[in-house]
């Protein structure tokens, strides 16, 4: 295969299908965590070739704009990097029995289809074709989630099965209400449901419905970002499924439900005289932020609380894209690719805490700094980032959202701030029962891989105290794409 | 009063008749008429489904149709049938609301859709409006089933109702695309979902108003 025939956008598409189609046939775990790694990596090395070939020409089905490559290069990285992280949380759970080894070839099977509805809902152009595809990504971690086939996994994975086909059943009647909006200017069939198209003409469209429409949509689609009063079923999953699933349900998944959304605000912008979603995300997003925040200081279990966690940092990643403007939109973007690599890094290294300790239980996790260093610094660092402490990256986003909404809307940012620091203490209580103290548990060294986690880290780290200027550039671009 | 034709008289019908068959829903108190009513329900949707195949002249969703009628009407309740029996859970529903309050609801809520989008399709085609009206009744209602039922089986029934009110939105919108495959994809949905409950013998949904169980499933009793 020759350069100029390369595709790397049916590359992101059908390398997780060969290689779940391949994994779900081949035995044995070794070769099959490697398999699983190698996969990811040639998808993440595609991704990162769209950023430097030229990009294909919008189709019917396909689109690549500077918004969504954003993502995808975020997905296939953290799915790149999990999967590493993956390949030795499974090997412990093979040892102790939790996973035999027919589940662990429908684990793999499923992470790779799970990248591939992530990947299709990124790149599709047509709102029905991302539909399906948020729904495929849903359907795959359902699976995951309830693997462990305990009653509590269960339980977590029927809420969320619920809960989410509730979503995506909400999103499907707003898609078709947008359709309905787009009929009488764009004609029937396939063309009325092609974003590009849709955008094109969207300022004649019948503004009442294309209102209705986002309000289904942004239930819809905001039930599976996890924001309150909707966000029921995210604890439950990230607590009770392997814990490679809870870092790309918070890293990953949530991105790709925002998205979604993301592109149906722009619509909505672009016609004059529909609603504004602002004021509804600003709103949306400040309730889950205060009440995630809040609900931190009950967690017992420390998965879910990094679970709730992310249920705040979703808050404030939609109220800086509902307050919109080019530098709050900045501030929004930035605060999710930060998001995504934190959290991530922070359950691959809980996920190797509570394995070597066996338990999830807050009071059962004490003095990690002492029995395991690289892990429990590793947590403090992740943790003191997540909380948004500088010089790390989420401080930056952070400052930025906050600042730039004293500007104009100085009682929102009073709430805002409330809410961050709320979380904060929180935070910084639970971490430094799990960190320092007496320790507790077994002291039994891990075989962990500890790459995934610090390169997580240090590009937190990195961004926190200097951002490359092209990346600055790009970033500001994409937020003025977004209104 | 302008006179509708045939063709708009027996859509009207059909789509009315399913927001009336998702009332007889709230009120079932066993899992078998349930069940029953459900298979009337998809078998009202293949109906209409047909219908709009044939007035709109799209040969595709006759295969939306037959989806409706093989697998909604005959497959799923059948096997949800030998599920109940299987679990001995057919002796009744207990449902967290009583039946007069989810009736007033469900009134409210059609009420609400009804107001909502007539409302703003205004200007849409008759048709299309009243067939978004109803099929926006029928999802909220299918919202309420689920919301008033404690039991897996009956939940999965409130969903596959919500999931007709889709399919009815989906065929009234003329000539929308995917239709058969959004169709194809949610029948796969439910078959997990129902395979999900006979492999897994879930017989009741886990939230309880007992928070203290919560507090134990979770790990976080203090």
């Amino acid at each position: 295969m020759n350069m100029s025939s390369f595709n790397p956008v049916a590359a992101v598409l059908l390398i997780p299908i060969g290689a779940a189609a391949l994994l779900a046939l081949l035995p044995g775990y070794r070769l099959t965590a490697r398999l699983n790694v190698v996969a990811s990596l040639l998808t993440f090395l595609s991704a990162i070739s769209l950023l430097l070939i030229q990009r294909p020409q919008p189709t019917p089905y396909v689109l690549v704009d500077d918004l969504n490559i954003v993502f995808i290069v975020l997905n296939t990285f953290v799915g790149f990097t999990t999967s590493i992280f993956s390949a030795s949380y499974i090997a412990h759970e093979l040892e102790t029995g939790r996973l035999t080894p027919a589940y662990l070839r429908f684990y793999h099977a499923m992470y790779q289809i799970m990248m591939f509805g992530m990947n299709l809902a990124f790149v599709s152009n047509n709102i029905g074709l991302m539909w399906v595809a948020v729904e495929i990504a849903t359907l795959s971690t359902v699976l995951m989630v309830g693997i462990y086939r305990t009653h509590a996994a269960l339980e977590a994975a029927w809420k969320y099965f619920i809960l989410g086909s509730v979503g995506i059943a909400l999103a499907l009647f707003g898609t078709i209400l947008v359709y309905m909006a787009a009929r009488p200017v764009i004609g029937e069939g396939q063309d009325a449901m092609v974003w590009t198209l849709l955008i094109e003409h969207a300022a004649r469209f019948d503004p009442a419905l294309l209102n209705v429409a986002f309000i289904f949509l942004f239930l819809g689609y905001g039930t599976k970002v996890g924001l309150a009063p909707l966000h029921a079923w995210l604890p439950d999953a990230h607590a009770e499924g392997p814990t490679p699933i809870s870092a790309v349900l918070s890293g990953l998944l949530l991105n790709v439900a925002l998205y979604a959304l993301l592109r149906f605000k722009i619509l909505l912008a672009a016609s004059p005289n529909a609603i504004a979603p602002g004021p509804l995300m600003v709103t949306i997003g400040l309730i889950s932020l205060v009440f995630a925040a809040f609900m931190l200081y009950r967690r017992r279990d420390i998965k879910r609380l990094f679970a709730y966690s992310s249920i705040e940092h979703m808050g404030i990643i939609v109220f800086a894209f509902g307050m919109g403007g080019p530098l709050a939109n900045f501030a929004g973007l930035l605060h999710m690719v930060m998001h995504s690599l934190t959290k991530s890094a922070i359950f691959y290294a809980v996920g190797h805490i509570s394995q070597v300790k066996g338990t999830q239980r807050i009071v059962k996790l004490r003095g990690l700094t002492v029995t395991h260093p690289v892990l429990g610094w590793g947590l403090v660092v992740g943790v003191v980032a997540i909380a948004g402490l500088p010089p790390l990256g989420i401080f930056m986003s952070e400052f930025l959202v906050v600042s730039s909404t004293f500007a104009r809307q100085p009682l929102l940012a009073i709430v805002l701030v409330l809410g961050i620091l709320l979380a904060f203490g929180a935070l910084t209580l639970r971490l430094t029962s799990v960190a320092f103290g007496n320790p507790r548990g077994s002291t039994a060294p891990v075989e962990a891989s500890y790459v995934p986690m610090f390169a997580h880290l240090s590009l937190v780290l990195i961004a926190g105290i200097y951002l490359p200027a092209p990346l600055v550039v790009w970033f500001q671009h994409v937020a003025r794409l977004l209104g | 009063m302008q006179m509708h034709s045939l063709s708009f008289d027996v859509s009207h019908t059909l789509a009315g008749g399913l927001v009336l068959i998702s009332f007889m829903m709230l009120y079932q108190d066993r899992l078998y008429s349930l069940l029953n009513v459900f298979a009337l329900h998809a078998l009202v949707l293949a109906l209409s489904v047909a219908w709009q195949a044939l007035i709109q002249n799209a040969p595709h969703l006759y295969v939306t149709a037959a989806i409706a009628l093989g697998f909604k009407a005959i497959i799923i309740p059948v096997a949800l049938h030998r599920i109940v029996k299987q679990l001995g859970i057919h002796r009744d529903i207990e449902s967290a609301v009583g039946i007069g309050p989810t009736m007033l609801a469900g009134m409210g809520l059609v009420a609400l859709s009804m107001v909502l989008m007539l409302r703003v399709t205004a200007d849409a085609d008759p048709l299309a409006r009243e067939d978004l009206a109803f099929a926006l009744s029928v999802v909220l209602l299918g919202l309420l089933v689920m919301v008033t039922r404690r039991n897996a089986v009956s939940q999965v029934v409130g969903f596959m109702s919500l999931e007709n009110g889709l399919v009815l939105a989906a065929t009234g919108a003329k000539g929308m695309p995917l239709v058969v495959e959004i169709s194809v994809a949610f029948s796969i949905l439910i078959a997990f979902i129902v395979i999900g409950i006979f492999l897994f013998r879930i017989r009741e949904r886990f939230d309880s108003v007992d928070v203290s169980a919560l507090d134990d499933f979770r790990g976080e009793r203090r």
